[in-house]
C-alpha cells in the first residue's frame, strides 16, 4: 500500500519538496541580505545611538509597520504591478520570491533590531573608547554578541516563510502547501494531505532543533 | 597630562535639565595616581567618561597632552582615544570570545599587524597574572579574573592614560584588594597614569597621590592624599575620612563623657604613630587619656592613624596637654557632638 502511494504520488511530492526548498532558501537569502542591514540600521538611528536621525527611524519603522500589518495572501495580490515590473512576471516560483520577500525581510529586520538591542552597551561603549571604527563595532560586537539570539530569530522567520509559501500555489509557484491544498482538499486525497502535513511537521521541528542547537553554541556562556 | 578645564555638563530629561557638571576643574599630572571621590550621583562618572568623550561636556576643555580633545576631527578622535585605556565597573567583555579574541580583537580592529598582536597579548596577560586562562570564556571566570582580562586589554593598547570607572566596586574586598595592587604596580612599572572615581575612601588610600572629592556636580575639595586625609575641610570630605576609621559613638555615651572631659580625635601620620603619644602626656601633665576607638591604616604605604580619645582631667591641663601633642605634629582636633 505504502508502495502504491509512492508509485503514485512520489514524484508529486519530491518536486513539492523541491519548489518548497527553493522558494524558502532564495527568499530567506535575500530578505536577510536585506533584513539584516535594515535592522542595524533601525538600531543605529535611534535616539543616543551613532547616527542617530529621528525622520529616517520614524519613515523606516512606520513602512515596516504597514507591510508587518498586511497578511501575506493580500500582499501577494497587493503588490502584483510590483512583482511584474521587478522579475518580469508574477506567477511561478520567480514571481512569489517578490512577495515572499517583501513579507520577510521587514519582519527579520525587527527581530535584528531586537537582537542587537539586547547587546550590552557597555561593551560597545569600551569598544568606543579603544578607538574602533563604528563600522568594526557593528560586526565585531554588535552583531558578534548578537549572534545567537540573531540564529533564534532567523529560525523563527525561516518558519514563518515556510507558512507563507504554502500560499505560493495561488500564484502557481507549487510547493508542499500547495499540494496538500489542491490534492488533499479540492480532491479528497486524503492521504497526499496528511503525508505533506507530516513532512511539514518534520520540517519545523528540524529546523527548530537545528537553530536551538546552534545558538546555544554559539552563546558560549 | 590630563587638564579639565572648566568643565560643565548638562543633560536634558523629561523632568527638566539635570547639571551633571558645574564647572569643574582638574589637573592629573603625568605618572600620578588621581582619584575622585562622591556619593552616587555626584557627577563623577559624567567626569570620567569626559576624559575620553564618551560624554561630550557642555562647556568647556579636556586637554590630553595640551591637545583640546573637543576640537578634534572624529577621525583624530579615535587615534587619540587608543591613547587612552579605560576599565568598567562592569568589565565589558565580549562574552562570545575567548580572553585572548578579547584582547587580540580589539587590537586588530585598531590595525596592529598579526605578529604583534601575539605578542601583545601574552605580554599584558602574564602582566595581570592570567596566562593560563588564554581559552577561556569570560562566563568562566570570576569577576576579579574579568577585571584582570579587561586590565590587560586596555594595556594592550600601550595607553599613557588609564581610566578606571569604580572598576572595584562590583568586586568582593578581597578582590578589590588584588585588583588595586595590580593597578598600582601598573602605576609603578608602566609609567601608567591613572584617573579613577570610585565611592569607597579605602581605593582612594590605598593608591591615590591627589583626591578630589565630588558632590552635586562639583569638586568641593582636591589636594594631595595625605593633605585631604589628615585636614579635611568640607563634610563630606570628614565623613569620608572617618568611614575609613569606625568612630561612632552613641549620643549617650558621648553626653555622659563630656561631662567629664574633653572627646579629641588624633590623626598621625609616618613615624609619630610609633611614638607613645598618650603614654607621654599621662605622665607629663594632669590627664587621663582613654581611648574609645582607634585604628591605624596605610596612606599608600605610609602609616595613618587615628584616634577617638577621651581626656579627663582639669580643663587648664587637657589644653596644655592638646598643644604639647601638637607641637608634636599630631593632628589633633576637639570633637564636638
Amino acid at each position: 500500500m505504502i508502495i502504491e502511494f509512492f508509485d503514485t504520488w512520489g514524484s508529486d511530492i519530491w518536486e513539492a519538496i523541491i519548489q518548497t526548498f527553493q522558494m524558502v532558501s532564495i527568499s530567506l537569502s535575500i530578505s536577510i541580505v536585506i533584513g539584516l542591514p535594515l535592522g542595524v540600521f533601525l538600531v543605529l538611528t535611534r535616539p543616543g545611538k551613532s547616527l542617530e536621525n529621528k525622520y529616517l527611524h520614524g519613515v523606516l519603522n512606520t513602512i515596516i509597520n504597514i507591510i508587518r500589518s498586511i497578511p501575506f495572501i493580500i500582499l501577494l495580490f497587493f503588490i502584483l504591478p510590483f512583482t511584474k515590473f521587478l522579475v518580469g512576471t508574477s506567477i511561478g516560483v520567480q514571481g512569489v520570491i517578490v512577495p515572499l520577500v517583501v513579507y520577510t525581510a521587514p519582519y527579520i529586520a525587527r527581530l535584528m533590531e531586537s537582537s542587537i538591542l539586547d547587546v550590552d552597551k557597555g561593551v560597545i561603549e569600551a569598544y568606543e573608547a579603544m578607538g574602533i571604527k563604528t563600522k568594526d563595532i557593528i560586526w565585531s560586537v554588535m552583531i558578534r554578541e548578537a549572534r545567537s539570539s540573531i540564529v533564534l530569530g532567523l529560525t523563527i522567520a525561516t518558519i514563518g516563510l515556510i507558512g507563507a509559501t504554502a500560499m505560493a500555489g495561488l500564484v502557481g509557484a507549487g510547493g508542499l502547501g500547495d499540494l496538500a491544498y489542491r490534492y488533499g482538499h479540492l480532491r479528497y486525497e486524503v492521504d497526499v494531505m496528511y503525508v505533506t502535513v507530516i513532512l511539514l511537521i518534520i520540517l519545523v521541528q528540524g529546523l527548530q532543533s537545528l537553530g536551538n542547537t546552534l545558538a546555544s553554541k554559539l552563546k558560549k556562556d | 597630562m590630563i587638564n579639565l578645564v572648566h568643565l560643565e555638563k548638562t543633560f536634558k530629561t523629561k523632568k527638566g535639565k539635570v547639571e551633571a557638571l558645574r564647572d569643574v576643574s582638574l589637573e592629573v599630572q603625568k605618572g600620578e595616581i588621581c582619584g575622585v571621590i562622591g556619593y552616587s550621583g555626584a557627577g563623577k562618572s559624567t567626569l570620567i567618561r569626559c576624559v575620553n568623550l564618551l560624554e561630550r561636556p557642555s562647556n568647556g576643555k579636556v586637554l590630553i597632552d595640551g591637545t583640546d580633545l573637543t576640537s578634534l576631527s572624529s577621525q583624530k578622535l579615535l587615534l587619540a582615544r587608543r591613547k587612552i585605556g579605560m576599565i568598567f565597573q562592569g568589565f565589558n567583555l565580549l562574552k562570545t570570545a575567548t580572553v585572548y579574541d578579547n584582547i587580540a580583537i580589539p587590537l586588530r580592529l585598531t590595525g596592529l599587524p598579526k605578529s604583534q598582536i601575539d605578542e601583545r597579548v601574552t605580554k599584558y596577560l602574564s602582566i595581570v597574572g592570567l596566562k593560563d586562562k588564554t581559552d577561556a570564556f569570560p562566563g568562566q571566570l570570576s569577576g576579579g579574573q574579568k577585571q584582570r582580562v579587561a586590565i590587560a586589554r586596555a594595556l594592550s593598547h600601550e595607553p599613557e592614560i588609564l581610566l578606571s570607572d569604580e572598576a572595584t566596586s562590583a568586586l568582593d574586598p578581597d578582590t578589590t584588594e588584588s585588583i588595586l595592587e595590580l593597578l598600582l604596580k601598573i602605576n609603578e612599572e608602566l609609567g601608567i597614569t591613572i584617573l579613577l572615581i570610585t565611592h569607597e575612601m579605602h581605593v582612594i588610600q590605598r593608591i591615590c597621590d591627589r583626591v578630589a572629592v565630588m558632590e552635586n556636580g562639583k569638586i568641593i575639595e582636591q589636594g594631595k592624599t595625605v593633605d585631604i586625609f589628615t585636614h579635611p575641610k568640607e563634610k563630606t570630605t570628614k565623613k569620608f575620612v572617618n568611614s575609613l576609621f569606625n568612630h561612632q559613638l552613641t549620643e549617650e555615651v558621648f553626653q555622659s563623657l563630656q561631662g567629664t572631659g574633653k572627646i579629641v580625635s588624633f590623626k598621625y601620620i609616618g613615624s609619630s604613630s610609633n611614638d607613645p603619644a598618650l603614654a607621654t602626656i599621662s605622665k607629663k601633665f594632669d590627664v587621663y587619656p582613654n581611648i574609645l576607638s582607634g585604628n591605624i591604616t596605610e596612606l599608600k604605604g605610609t602609616p595613618f592613624g587615628s584616634l577617638l580619645v577621651h581626656l579627663r582631667g582639669p580643663v587648664e591641663e587637657t589644653e596644655k596637654s592638646i598643644q604639647y601633642l601638637k607641637d608634636q605634629g599630631i593632628i589633633i582636633e576637639e570633637v564636638a557632638g
